[in-house]
C-alpha cells in the first residue's frame, strides 16, 4: 500500500496549494517526513548548509538547487558568464568569437557590468570611454526593484560610495552592488517600456535538462518612456517590476500591465516581419541555454532538486534581447485573474515534469519525462538525450566544436 | 418568357451600369494621376495610327497600369455598391427598400439623438465647443498620451449598448406578415427576411468547408506543393509573390486559405483597395487639427468607451494612447458620411450655433454621422496589433467600418445587417442544433442575447487577437458578415454538452462567458462540413 505523498510549503499561495490538494497530497511541516517541498530561498540555505547535517532521503524532492545563487545573484551571474566566455575562447570555440571592437559576437547578451566596489576603477575607465551613457546600480542580492537607481554622471557614483561607506547600516555595507550599462533604447510598444518574463525549469545540471514555458509575459510600465534624462528618478518610467508598478497612479488591476508573449509575437510578426521576430525568439532561447551552460559546471547538481527560474529580459529597439537577471523564486502571487490561471498551470506542469511516472519523488528516476507530461513547457535542452542519440546514431562527421554546442529541439 | 425579359432588362442596364461606373471612376482622385501615368508611358510607345485602339488595348494587358485600373475599379465597386444597382432606383429605396424598416431606423435614430441631447442638457456640456488657445496647446502637448487625460468622465454613460439594440430589433414587426398564414418565426427576431440556411452557407463558404490546407487549422503540416516546407513557410513564399502582384482579387483568394501573419497588414490593404499615400497623411493631420480645434460631447463618449473597453482589455491595453488618437479623428471625419449612401441610416443633423435653422445650415453631428455605442472602440482595437503607425491604422479601421461594421448597429433589411444575422443565428440553431434549441426553450434560456454581443462587435475583445484575425480574414475574403452567426453557432455546438446540462439563463451565460480558448477555423470547418443527416448535394 503506497502512502500518500506529503508536501511542505513555505508560502501560502493558492496556485501552489490548489495544485498539491488536487493531487490528493497531504500537508506536513518542514520537520516531518515530506516528499515534496516548495521552499523559499532562506529555507534552502539552512537546509543545504554543511552545519545543518540534513540529509534528504531517496523519496524527497525540493524546488531549489543548493548553489542556485551562482545563477541568481547578479554579481555571481556576471562572474560566471565572463568565466564561461573566457573558457570558450581558450578552447578556440567559434562561439566565443569576437568582433573588431572586442565584443563577443554570439555571446553578447549581458549588458556591460561591473562589481562595486571591487571593479570600481575598471568601471571608471569604461565610463570615461563612453561618457554619455546611463548606468543602473543594483544591489547584488536584492529583488523586487529594491535599492535600484540610475546614474549618468560619475559624481553621482562618488557621492553614493561616500554615503554607503560612512553609513552604519550593516545591510548597506554588506551588499555588493553591480553597475550595468542601462539599455537606453528599449523596444517601446504603445510608447511604453516593458520587459519579458520567461519561466525556465531546470531538472538537472549535469546532464543539463532545461524546459522553457511557452506562456511568458511582458510587464509594462504604466508611464510613457522618457529618454530626456529628466525622468531618471521616476522609477515608474524605468523599472518594470510589478512590485513597483502596482503603486503607480495609472496601475490597472484588471490587466496588471501584463501582456501575453503570444500577443507580443503576433504584434512583432505583423509589424516587423517573421524573420526578425523568429530571430528574436531564437536569441532568447540561445541566451537562456548559454546562461545555464555557464553555471552548469559549478552548480551542485543534486538529484533531489529542480528549480523554476524567472528570467527577466529586455528587448532593445533593434530586437536584440538582453539578460537582466534570473530569479530563483519567481513570484507565485497572482495580480490578475489571467495571471492566476497561468501560474496555476505553470505549477501544474512543473510538477508533472519533475515527478516520475508513478507520481512519487524518486532520486533514482532518469528524469526523462514522457512527451505528454510537458504541458506548456517546451524542451529546451536535454544533454542526456542528446548524448544517447549521439552514441546510438552512426557517426555523422560532426566537427568537435559542435559537440560542445547545445542540441536544439 | 420571364427569364428572357429579365435578361433583356439586365442587358440594357449593364451598359448603363458600366457607363455609370466609368464616369464615377473619372471622378475619383485616382483618375487624374492614372491618366497622367498612362499618357507618359504611352508616349514612349510607337502605336500604329489606324490600329491605335486595338494596339493600345493589347499593350496594356498585363502591365502594372492594367492592374492599377482593375484595382481602382474593384475598389470603387466595393466602396459604392449602389453604383451596381439599377440606375432608375430612387435613392431612399437604394438605402432601404422596406418602408417599415425605414420607419424603424428613423425612430431608432431619433431615440439616439434624443439621448445625446438630454445628455448635453443634463451635464451642461455643449455638443461642440471651440477650444481656447491654452486648451488647444495643452491638448496638443498631451496628444501622444491621451490615456492620461484627466477629464472627468464619471458622469458620462454610453448612449446605448448592444443589448438595447437587440431589444429594438426584437420588437420590430412586419405589418404585412400574417402569422396565421405564413411560416412561423420561433425566435426573438420576428422579421421574415431571406437569409441563407446551412446549405446556402456551405455553398457560399465552399472552399472554407472543403479545403483542408488552411494555416488557421494547422500551419505545421507539410506544404501542399513542397513537402519539405511547412504549410506556413510555403504560404509565406506564395504570399510574398501575391503581395508583389498587388491585385486585390488575387490577394483575396490567397487569404481564403489563411493569411501569413507577417503579410496580413499589407494583404488587408490590397483586399480593401487601400494604398496609403501622402494624401492620407495630410488628411489625418487635418483631422488632428480638427480635434484640437473643437471639443465635442461625442469625444467624451468615445473616451469613456475606450476607458471601459480597450484600457481594461488584456490584449489591447498597451495601445490605448494610439486608439484615443484614431477614434477622436474618426468622429471628425466627414468623408465617412459617404457610406450613408448605401446604408439605411442617415446622419443626425444639427444646426451650427448662430445660424437660423434651415436645410442649408444643417451639419452632421458628430461630423462623421455615427453616434458611438458601448464597445465601438473594439472595431479599431485589434488593428493596433497590425499597424504601428496611426495613419494606416486609421484608414484601415475607417474602411472596414464603412464597408462592414456599420451594418451591425443599424436597423436594415440587408442580408448582412444585425437583424438578418440575428435571425440567421436563430434559424441555424433551430435547424442544426434542434435538441439544444428545444432544451433552451424548455428552460427559458435565450442564446441570442449572449451571441448578439459577439456579433455586434464582430467578436473583437471576445476572441484572442490571432484567432480574431483568422475570423476577420474570412470576413474580408468572402466579403460577407455571415460568418459571424456561423461562428456563433459553431461555438454553441462546441459547448453543446455543457449547455444541455444547464437549466438557467445565468448558467448558460457562464458556459459562454469565456471564449478566449476558441480556435476559429477548426470550428468553422466543423460547422460547415458537419454531416448531421442533412441532405447534401454530391
Amino acid at each position: 500500500m503506497t502512502a500518500r505523498i506529503a508536501y511542505c510549503t513555505d508560502m501560502e499561495k493558492s496556485v501552489l496549494s490548489n495544485n498539491f490538494e488536487k493531487r490528493g497530497w497531504i500537508q506536513v511541516g518542514p520537520d516531518d517526513e515530506w516528499n515534496f517541498y516548495w521552499a523559499g530561498a532562506q529555507t534552502c540555505r539552512s537546509l543545504f548548509s554543511v552545519d545543518s547535517g540534513y540529509r534528504m532521503n531517496d523519496n524527497q524532492m525540493i524546488n531549489h538547487f543548493p548553489t542556485h545563487y551562482e545563477l541568481t545573484r547578479k554579481d555571481l551571474l556576471v562572474k560566471n558568464i565572463k568565466r564561461y566566455r573566457r573558457e570558450l575562447e581558450r578552447e578556440g570555440s567559434p562561439l566565443a568569437a569576437r568582433d573588431a571592437t572586442g565584443r563577443y559576437i554570439h555571446l553578447d547578451f549581458l549588458p556591460t557590468t561591473f562589481m562595486l566596489p571591487a571593479d570600481y576603477n575598471l568601471f571608471v575607465e569604461e565610463f570615461r570611454r563612453n561618457p554619455n551613457t546611463t548606468w543602473i546600480l543594483k544591489p547584488a542580492g536584492r529583488s523586487q526593484g529594491v535599492g535600484i537607481f540610475l546614474v549618468n554622471k560619475l559624481a553621482q557614483i562618488k557621492k553614493w560610495s561616500r554615503d554607503t561607506k560612512s553609513s552604519f547600516n550593516p545591510a548597506l555595507v554588506k551588499d555588493t552592488y553591480v553597475i550595468s550599462r542601462y539599455i537606453e533604447n528599449p523596444l517601446l510598444i504603445g510608447g511604453k517600456k516593458f520587459d519579458l518574463r520567461m519561466y525556465v525549469l531546470v531538472t538537472s545540471y549535469r546532464p543539463l535538462k532545461a524546459y522553457m514555458y511557452k506562456q511568458g509575459f511582458c510587464r509594462f510600465c504604466t508611464v510613457r518612456y522618457d529618454t530626456s534624462g529628466q525622468e531618471l528618478d521616476n522609477m515608474f518610467v524605468h523599472l518594470t517590476n510589478v512590485s513597483i508598478q502596482k503603486h503607480g497612479e495609472e496601475y490597472n488591476s484588471v490587466h496588471g500591465g501584463k501582456w501575453p508573449v503570444r500577443t507580443l509575437r503576433l504584434y512583432l510578426e505583423g509589424t516587423r516581419g517573421k524573420a526578425r521576430t523568429d530571430k528574436l525568439f531564437a536569441d532568447v532561447t540561445w541566451l537562456v541555454v548559454h546562461s545555464l551552460r555557464a553555471v552548469a559546471p559549478i552548480m551542485a547538481s543534486d538529484r533531489h532538486c529542480f528549480e523554476c527560474y524567472g528570467y527577466d529580459i529586455i528587448i532593445d529597439d533593434q530586437l536584440k534581447p538582453w539578460m537582466i537577471e534570473v530569479n530563483a523564486s519567481p513570484s507565485m502571487t497572482s495580480t490578475t485573474a489571467n495571471d492566476r490561471i497561468m501560474k496555476y498551470k505553470l505549477v501544474d506542469d512543473i510538477i508533472s515534469i519533475v515527478l516520475p511516472p508513478d507520481g512519487v519523488p524518486n532520486v533514482h528516476w532518469n528524469k526523462i519525462p514522457a512527451n505528454d507530461k510537458s504541458g506548456d513547457f517546451e524542451l529546451l535542452l536535454d544533454e542526456e538525450l542528446y548524448q544517447n542519440s549521439d552514441h546510438s546514431a552512426t557517426h555523422r562527421g560532426k566537427n568537435s566544436d559542435r559537440h560542445s554546442a547545445p542540441r536544439w529541439k | 418568357m420571364a427569364s428572357k425579359m429579365l435578361r433583356q432588362g439586365l442587358g440594357t442596364n449593364i451598359t448603363a451600369i458600366v457607363n455609370r461606373l466609368a464616369s464615377e471612376l473619372q471622378n475619383t482622385p485616382f483618375y487624374n494621376d492614372f491618366l497622367a501615368d498612362v499618357q507618359t508611358t504611352m508616349a514612349t510607345q510607337n502605336f500604329n495610327k489606324e490600329r491605335f485602339g486595338a494596339e493600345c488595348y493589347e499593350w496594356a494587358q498585363g502591365t502594372s497600369l492594367d492592374t492599377r485600373l482593375r484595382n481602382a475599379l474593384y475598389h470603387l465597386m466595393h466602396v459604392q455598391p449602389t453604383l451596381l444597382a439599377n440606375p432608375d432606383t430612387p435613392r431612399h429605396v437604394l438605402k432601404e427598400p422596406l418602408t417599415y424598416i425605414r420607419k424603424a431606423q428613423s425612430a431608432w435614430e431619433r431615440r439616439l439623438v434624443k439621448c445625446v441631447n438630454s445628455m448635453t442638457a443634463e451635464l451642461g456640456v455643449p455638443l461642440s465647443r471651440r477650444r481656447t488657445k491654452q486648451e488647444k496647446e495643452e491638448f496638443s502637448d498631451r496628444w501622444a498620451s491621451l490615456s492620461t487625460e484627466e477629464t472627468d468622465l464619471t458622469m458620462i454613460r454610453p448612449v446605448y449598448a448592444p443589448k438595447d439594440f437587440l431589444e429594438v430589433l426584437a420588437s420590430l414587426r412586419n405589418p404585412n406578415y400574417d402569422e396565421a398564414v405564413e411560416e412561423n418565426l420561433w425566435g426573438s427576431i420576428q422579421l421574415p427576411f431571406k437569409v441563407n440556411d446551412i446549405k446556402g452557407l456551405v455553398e457560399l463558404y465552399g472552399e472554407l468547408a472543403y479545403c483542408c490546407k488552411h494555416t488557421g487549422l494547422d500551419e505545421a503540416v507539410a506544404g501542399e506543393y513542397k513537402a519539405n516546407l511547412t504549410l506556413a513557410e510555403e504560404r509565406l513564399i506564395l504570399g510574398q509573390k501575391v503581395v508583389e502582384r498587388n491585385h486585390g482579387p488575387l490577394s483575396r483568394e490567397l487569404i481564403k486559405s489563411g493569411c501569413p501573419t507577417s503579410l496580413r497588414g499589407v494583404l488587408w490593404h490590397q483586399v480593401l483597395g487601400l494604398e496609403i499615400t501622402d494624401k492620407h497623411y495630410k488628411h489625418f493631420d487635418e483631422l488632428v487639427q480638427a480635434v484640437l480645434q473643437h471639443d465635442l460631447l461625442v469625444d467624451k463618449l468615445i473616451m469613456k468607451d475606450i476607458q471601459l473597453t480597450a484600457s481594461n482589455d488584456d490584449q489591447y491595453f498597451v495601445f490605448e494612447d494610439i486608439l484615443f488618437q484614431v477614434l477622436l479623428c474618426f468622429f471628425r471625419d466627414t468623408e465617412v458620411l459617404s457610406h450613408f449612401e448605401h446604408s439605411s441610416a442617415s446622419p443626425p443633423l444639427a444646426v451650427a450655433r448662430g445660424n437660423t435653422p434651415s436645410p442649408d445650415a444643417l451639419v452632421a453631428y458628430p461630423p462623421c454621422g455615427v453616434i458611438p455605442f458601448h464597445g465601438f472602440t473594439m472595431y479599431a482595437a485589434p488593428l493596433s496589433c497590425l499597424y504601428e503607425d496611426p495613419v494606416p491604422l486609421y484608414f484601415t479601421f475607417r474602411e472596414m467600418y464603412c464597408r462592414y461594421w456599420y451594418r451591425l448597429h443599424i436597423v436594415t433589411s440587408h442580408s448582412q445587417g444585425a437583424a438578418a444575422l440575428a435571425l440567421q443565428f436563430e434559424l441555424l440553431l433551430q435547424s442544426c442544433e434542434t435538441r439544444l434549441w428545444q432544451h433552451c426553450c424548455a428552460m427559458s434560456i435565450q442564446l441570442l442575447p449572449i451571441v448578439f454581443k459577439w456579433i455586434v462587435r464582430a467578436f473583437s475583445g471576445y476572441l484572442v487577437p490571432d484567432q480574431l484575425f483568422h475570423l476577420w480574414d474570412v470576413v474580408l475574403a468572402w466579403e460577407s458578415l455571415e460568418v459571424l452567426p456561423v461562428l456563433a453557432l459553431a461555438i454553441v455546438s462546441f459547448r453543446r454538452e455543457n449547455l444541455m446540462d444547464v437549466t438557467s439563463q445565468q448558467a448558460a451565460e457562464a458556459v459562454l462567458a469565456d471564449i478566449t480558448a476558441i480556435s476559429v477555423i477548426p470550428l468553422l470547418k466543423l460547422a460547415l462540413a458537419a454531416d448531421r443527416g442533412r441532405e447534401r448535394e454530391p
